[in-house]
């Protein structure tokens, strides 16, 4: 059980920290919208 | 008719990462895992587990995220149009069209089970689940989904699963509707974080239970944890009153003490010995194969809104690792040692994914102290699990839609609303023994998703070429793919996943070692069954009707497009 569940934690937390400490991650937060992704396209090409 | 589509993509790494494992973790991790290695002895089990998520879990997990990537980048985000791209054939458009109906089918049964969970944290919160003895939680679940007859479930009310299935559905779509980053993204940026942290409370608290009825020590958390996880089995053989043997499992010295003296026989199987068991690794390799949702459509779909440098390796590691932490850590720590220490081991054993989480499980939290709490804590936890799965479900039929119609996301969004509703009231207007829902979920949730894995694998490992699909998948890498894997997507994956596919139908489709066929076959041909004839017909319809669009539309038509560099790459 130490062994198996150990393993898994190791391994989860390992790549959460390669993932983070990766660079180039731009974040970009959205709100709620309820504008569908080709909707926004055309409003932004007018 | 057709539109220039618009092209989406995730806007984090991390977005996408918590997508796709949002889309493996459900409810196989907190219900089905921990019985599955209970039932195989734990440790013995757990080392195939590793076995199997090494030569296919893995494999096949980096193969759709770079082969998804790679359709993507041609503008395509179907299976139809990625296996294409990918086989280079046209006839590779076809081979997609059960990366379709995989998804779209799964739904109509899935998004039934996903309003049952929100139905169970609504009734522990408003205090009506508090049971007494098992067959109350059995009724309670039988009235909730209308098992008892044909159209029992259409009935609203508060114990009643039509007005909890109907804002599940809406809410699906709402946030289909709203796209990949600012529907799908956005919520399981929230919902995955928030059910580990859930997850992690009632496993504090299943921990720090001990031993809750003083009059029966033996049912422990202990005792829980060391029946699913001991290496060594350990089972008391006794004649029952019918000259019959009789085999319990048994956890602890006590227990095997009590047992001696009364008579039993004590067996020992080591972990070895059960290693030579050819069903324990049937049961590993398919628990690693329906946990990771390899095969299913989704990763491919998913991983095609990525964008040329972004990182597929380290990302697919990052979602398997984050699907066996909640399964192994979470599930396995949670479920049966809860189970046990309240019900005893014989109040668990043997139980199925929906008798553990809809009858054993609510009994738990109704004599557990503060249960009504933790109860809604764990359907909750259960509900955005499949809420995060069933995403992924409804993506790939969008994506196919837009992309073999060239319709908008509105009219997509309406299209697949209109199918995947006929199919949802058919699974829940059938709930008579749930027999819709188990027939779907045999031949589509368990039967053509090893098919669509074989032929994935296929695809990937020898007509894309492994050496071309490696380089194709450490572009952008964050890691390497260790070198070994080669040899294990070329040879070991097929073979393995073909031993195990013919061992599952020699097992679940003629019954072997048993008489006669299976249930699922005698369903269809032996004895036929109306119901299970019907969804049969309703998994070729929707195959149809892809395919039908697969032939008709232009997309699949003419040479096979270069890569197109999105314009934030």
């Amino acid at each position: 059980m130490i062994l198996s569940v150990g393993t898994v934690t190791t391994l989860f937390l390992w790549c959460i920290f390669r993932v983070l400490k990766t660079p180039g991650e731009t974040e970009k937060v959205h709100g709620f919208e309820f504008e569908t992704p080709d909707e926004e396209k055309e409003h932004e090409s007018r | 008719m057709e539109a220039p589509r618009v092209q989406e993509s995730w806007s984090t790494r991390l977005g996408v990462i918590l997508a796709v494992s949002g889309s493996a973790v459900g409810l196989g991790n907190f219900l089905r895992f921990p019985g599955q290695a209970a039932q195989y002895g734990g440790g013995a089990f757990m080392l195939a587990y590793f076995v199997s998520l090494l030569i296919i879990g893995l494999p096949i997990c980096w193969a759709e995220w770079t082969m998804g990537r790679y359709g993507g980048l041609r503008k395509f985000n179907s299976c139809p149009g990625v296996f294409r791209c990918v086989s280079g054939k046209g006839w590779g458009a076809y081979a997609g069209v059960i990366g379709v109906i995989i998804p779209v089918v799964i739904y109509m049964y899935y998004v039934y089970i996903e309003a049952w969970c929100l139905g169970y944290a609504v009734n522990f919160l408003a205090g009506n689940i508090q049971f007494e003895a098992g067959d109350d939680a059995g009724a309670f679940w039988k009235t909730f989904i209308g098992y008892g007859e044909d159209g029992g479930a259409l009935h609203f009310g508060i114990k009643k699963v039509m007005g909890y299935l109907i804002l599940v559905f809406v809410l699906n779509f709402l946030l289909i509707y709203m796209g990949i980053a600012k529907g799908i993204e956005w919520f399981c940026k929230f919902a995955m974080p928030t059910l580990i942290v859930l997850a992690v409370i009632i496993l504090v608290r299943v921990l720090t239970l001990g031993a809750p009825d003083p009059a029966e020590p033996q049912n422990n958390v202990a005792n829980g944890l060391g029946y699913m996880w001991n290496p060594t089995k350990v089972e008391a053989v006794e004649q029952g009153p019918d000259g019959k043997e009789i085999r319990t499992e048994i956890v602890g010295d006590v227990a095997i003490a009590e047992k001696e003296a009364a008579g039993a026989t004590i067996e020992k199987k080591g972990m070895w010995e059960q290693l030579l068991n050819p069903q324990l690794w049937l049961a590993a390799a398919g628990q690693i194969f329906f946990s990771l949702s390899v095969g299913f459509g989704v990763i491919v779909t998913y991983s095609s809104y990525l964008k040329a440098k972004d990182d597929v390796v380290l990302s697919g590691l990052a979602a398997t690792s984050a699907n066996e932490f909640c399964e192994v850590a979470l599930g396995g720590l949670i479920t049966l040692p809860a189970g046990v220490a309240f019900l005893g081991i014989s109040g668990v054993s043997g139980q199925g994914t929906f008798d553990l989480g809809f009858n054993v499980l609510p009994m738990v939290f109704s004599e557990m102290p503060g249960g009504a709490i933790f109860g809604f804590l764990f359907f909750f936890l259960l509900f955005l699990a499949a809420v995060t799965s069933s995403l992924s479900m409804l993506q790939p039929g969008i994506a196919f839609l837009e992309e073999a119609m060239g319709i908008t996301r509105k009219m997509s969004v309406a299209l697949l609303g209109f199918i995947t509703g006929v199919g949802v009231m058919f699974v829940v207007w059938f709930s008579k023994d749930a027999k819709a829902l188990d027939t779907l979920d045999f031949w589509v949730g368990t039967f053509l998703i090893f098919v669509l894995a074989t032929i994935q694998i296929i695809i990937f490992s020898w007509i894309f070429g492994v050496d071309r699909g490696l380089k194709e998948a450490e572009r952008g890498a964050a890691m390497k793919i260790p070198r070994i894997f080669r040899f294990v997507m070329k040879y070991l994956t097929p073979s393995f996943l073909l031993i195990i596919f013919a061992m599952w139908v020699a097992q679940n489709i003629f019954n072997s070692g048993k008489a006669g066929v299976s249930g699922y076959v005698k369903d269809l041909f032996v004895e036929p069954n109306k119901v299970a004839w019907m969804s049969v017909v309703l998994i070729i319809m929707v195959g149809l009707l892809v395919a039908v669009l697969v032939s008709r539309s232009s997309a699949y038509k003419g040479p096979i497009p270069g890569e197109v560099e999105s314009e934030e790459a």
